[in-house]
């Protein structure tokens, strides 16, 4: 714990948090800071399945026409929470996959987007329930995701504190500095919106392994600590854990820095401005670095000539938390960043016996162990089949909590309420597993039973 | 390459689920995974993995046991050849007859228990586990060479059945398999696995008989006997100088391994190799390791404060080097099923494996294996320390939740 004089003229309370347990994952492929010419998708798509547990009750019709900020779908169970387009233009296509469940809403955009005017605010001058009320009404207010359970925030509950990340540890993930830059005011807008929601604290974790950006050094009203280490320190809930651990029955809300930015541009221009720099990363693009684009861009788009030739694999997301997509498929609502791999569905002849110089372990039992700098092209292979769980101790190398993770996925697969709950569930999400998932020797899917755990106790125990 | 792949191929038909053999499916499987690593790639999840599974996993431990698996092939040969009938053997004689009586236990290990896991892979559907590619070597090394071998197929099939799957097979046990052979085979054939006539081979060859004066006791086996005749008995200080620095088990040869024993366990060396690689590789817990040592010691020199015999007065790292304590310690307490799962409960595992090992081959000369049976007892209690150590955690939380 060290105090940080952060520019202002007081001294705040603000420490450097160690992560020791974790690790980067080192890929060839990361993006160039600089950002490419602006990206413009002939169409976009809204996924109802980017938000955890909502069930969508469309608003429009194939046909309508919309505006960027006009609601298309709204959560059933939750009618106030509406999901709005990105940007103008006309329904296209309602895409449906089994039992009907709707997949896609893919809307064909016009040349110029239109936006629906909120009218400019400030929110200092706004109460709690008007600042809410423009949050939802513009669409803006699913990009606060509560804790527990990672889901869209429930306007009607408190949160004990709001968590912001301005650090992404990931690998191949979009550089903060380069998303945030210029958006000063944006920010500051955003926080001063924030803060209204909650008695506690407004938090912002910034990178103390690199320069952070002056456009969130400089915020108001936010506590600044600063996070050193590996992955997963850049993870809301690794923060959380740290600064303010979230108990039974309390929630917080956790969000990035950018989705900050486009929560503050509902208040400083009116809209709904969904602009991202994303990065477009990973060993099958020729040349890696950032765009702006629009969320919910066709992937086609974004990938268009920028990729090589192969059996690739295209990620809405970064390799560890992102899904797969199809190269007809959409941006997710919250992704910053397309990857883009090779699949690996080659069989290898004794693989598990041979040295494997290249091969790349956390474990020393190949010899890569040799070249601990060395750059990753990896692809997507399983390397091995699940088994039942043998090797101990292992996730704990990479899991920065003080939980057991073992137990605690186990007491989920026996689906027990009370040893979940004990063993803290409510502090974690599927994310902070990830690279439990990358280095299990069982090949568990680790981060598919922590989601049907929270599932299943958010249905029990809401 | 191309032709292990026609070969899988060509076969499959046949034991696929509608196949006339489809019992096989699980053999044929577990052999094209062996032959193939798998061309799945990931749903869902993370897109990256590492390239660990668990036959690599396995592997390495096996990687481990060859040190102890060759030494323990020449000594054999060694005490048979040289030191019972006196004779003049070359290395490789000596290398060659050891492995004349180990690779029918592997054989025999291997077929006894692959055919129990095939079995019940075919029986539940699922794949073979590869667990028990480590205890296939696991048991011979721990076994008296001359055992018969239906003895040992017998006990691996126990091991394997009751020890293993009927608590649902590998990753679900709660006794460590290979040890389950061992303990079985102890109580069920005593006198093929215990005295001193049983660890080296004595049978006469090129009429050579046996040496004057031989005995083929193991160093546990000849403690044993000071039991209860006084300090200063002379039989009693025979004994004691069959440990000093010229004696047969003198400190020097029972860290290099010259001396009866089972074929793993003799030399504390080559065992040591074993565990740089296991704790290098990241693959055995260090420590499960150190403090198992760290608790054979504390034991060791409590018994030196209060000897009453001979036996309790043995330099308590002499005491480590003797008998299964090293072989136990890395390569039986560090299974990973079986031992405590929480980094702090495998030091207190650790600590009382190598504590009562001790505690028990000293005060129950009877059963010189000490250290087999505190692992499985230690075994047994895994599951009670870890379960403290989580409740340590929950209590924290709870507190945090009330504060």
């Amino acid at each position: 714990m060290r105090p940080n004089f952060n520019g202002n003229l007081f001294f705040e309370m603000s420490m450097t948090i160690k992560i020791k347990k974790g690790f980067d994952i080192k890929l060839v492929g990361s993006a160039l800071p600089e950002v490419g010419n602006t990206i413009h998708a002939k169409s976009y798509a809204l996924k109802p399945g980017d938000f955890v547990d909502v069930t969508p009750k469309l608003l429009l019709r194939e046909g309508a026409k919309v505006k960027a900020g006009e609601a298309v779908f709204c959560d059933k169970d939750n009618p106030e929470i509406k999901f709005c387009s990105p940007v103008s233009g006309e329904i296209a296509a309602v895409v449906r996959g089994e039992k009907r469940r709707i997949l896609e809403i893919v809307i064909l955009a016009d040349a110029e987007v239109n936006y629906l005017d909120f009218g400019k605010l400030d929110p200092k001058s706004l109460s709690k329930e008007d600042i809410k009320s423009k949050l939802l009404e513009s669409g803006a207010w699913p990009l606060l995701v509560e804790r527990p359970f990672g889901v869209v925030a429930n306007p009607n509950k408190n949160p004990k504190n709001i968590f912001i990340t301005g650090i992404s540890s990931a690998p191949l993930a979009a550089n903060v500095a380069t998303q945030v830059k210029g958006e000063s005011s944006n920010l500051q807008a955003g926080v001063d919106a924030l803060s209204k929601l909650t008695e506690g604290k407004v938090f912002l974790s910034l990178d103390a392994d690199n320069a952070a950006p002056e456009e969130l050094k400089n915020l108001k009203g936010v506590e600044i600590n600063y996070f050193s280490g590996p992955h997963p320190k850049g993870n809301i809930g690794v923060q959380m854990h740290n600064l303010a651990a979230l108990n039974k029955g309390e929630t917080a809300i956790g969000l990035t820095a950018e989705d900050l930015a486009i929560i503050g541009r509902v208040f400083t221009e009116g809209k709904l401005d969904m602009h991202r720099t994303i990065a477009l990363s990973g060993a099958q693009v020729s040349e890696p670095k950032h765009y702006k684009v629009i969320s919910g861009a066709a992937i086609a788009s974004i990938i268009d000539e920028r990729v090589k030739e192969g059996n690739n694999r295209y990620i809405s997301g970064n390799v560890l938390t992102g899904t797969q997509v199809k190269k007809e498929g959409f941006l997710g609502f919250y992704s910053n960043t397309v990857t883009v791999i090779l699949e690996g569905d080659e069989e290898e002849f004794l693989g598990w016996v041979l040295p494997g110089f290249g091969k790349f372990s956390l474990s020393r039992t190949f010899f890569s162990w040799l070249n601990p700098n060395k750059k990753y092209n990896l692809d997507t292979n399983m390397h091995g089949e699940e088994r039942a769980y043998v090797v101990t101790g292992q996730y704990e190398t990479v899991f920065p909590f003080d939980i057991f993770p073992v137990q605690l996925i186990k007491s989920i697969m026996m689906r027990d309420i009370e040893k979940m709950e004990q063993l803290g569930i409510y502090e974690v999400t599927e994310e902070d597993f990830a690279l439990c998932e990358v280095i299990c020797s069982s090949k568990i899917p680790v981060q598919k039973v922590v989601r049907e755990g929270l599932n299943f106790l958010r249905a029990e125990v809401g | 390459m191309k032709l292990v792949r026609n070969l899988l191929d060509s076969t499959k038909g046949l034991v696929e689920k509608d196949g006339k053999r489809n019992i096989f499916f699980p053999l044929w499987d577990a052999l094209n995974t062996m032959a193939f690593v798998p061309g799945h790639t990931t749903h869902g999840g993370a897109h990256v993995r590492d390239a660990i599974d668990m036959k690599r996993t396995m592997v390495m431990v096996i990687f481990a046991l060859i040190p102890a698996l060759l030494f323990g092939a020449w000594n054999a040969g060694y005490q048979h050849y040289e030191v019972a009938l006196g004779m003049e053997s070359t290395l490789m004689d000596n290398f060659l007859y050891g492995m004349g009586k180990l690779l029918p236990l592997i054989i025999v290990t291997y077929a006894a228990g692959l055919a129990v896991e095939i079995l019940f892979s075919w029986l539940r559907n699922h794949p073979v586990n590869e667990g028990f590619l480590v205890s296939g070597i696991l048991i011979p090394l721990i076994m008296p060479m001359d055992i018969p071998l239906w003895m040992v197929a017998v006990s691996t099939i126990f091991a394997v059945l009751i020890g293993k799957e009927v608590f649902g097979g590998t990753g679900m046990n709660l006794l460590n398999p290979a040890l389950t052979a061992r303990a079985f085979a102890f109580f069920a054939y005593p006198q093929w696995i215990s005295g001193d006539k049983v660890w080296v081979n004595t049978i006469a060859e090129n009429g050579q008989g046996v040496v004057d004066g031989y005995s083929g006791a193991t160093a546990l086996g000849q403690l044993a006997t000071t039991v209860g005749k006084g300090m200063n008995n002379p039989e009693t200080q025979s004994v004691v100088n069959m440990f000093a620095a010229d004696g047969q088990y003198s400190i020097a040869n029972s860290f290099f391994g010259f001396i009866p024993g089972s074929i793993g366990e003799t030399s504390a060396l080559a065992i040591l190799l074993g565990a740089a690689f296991l704790i290098y590789t990241g693959i055995g817990s260090w420590r499960i390791m150190v403090s198992m040592f760290l608790g054979g010691l504390s034991m060791g020199y409590i018994f030196n404060l209060f000897a009453v015999n001979e036996f309790m007065n043995v330099d308590p790292l002499h005491q480590l080097l003797i008998g299964g304590f090293m072989f136990g310690m890395v390569f039986m307490a560090t299974d990973p099923v079986s031992a405590a799962q929480t980094n702090k409960g495998k030091w207190i595992y650790g600590f009382l494996c190598g504590f009562l090992g001790i505690m028990i081959r000293v005060f129950n000369p009877a059963y010189p294996e000490g250290i087999m049976l505190a692992i499985l007892f230690m075994n047994v209690m895994a599951p009670l320390i870890d379960h403290y150590v989580v409740e340590g955690n929950i209590k924290k939380r709870l507190k945090r939740a009330n504060a």
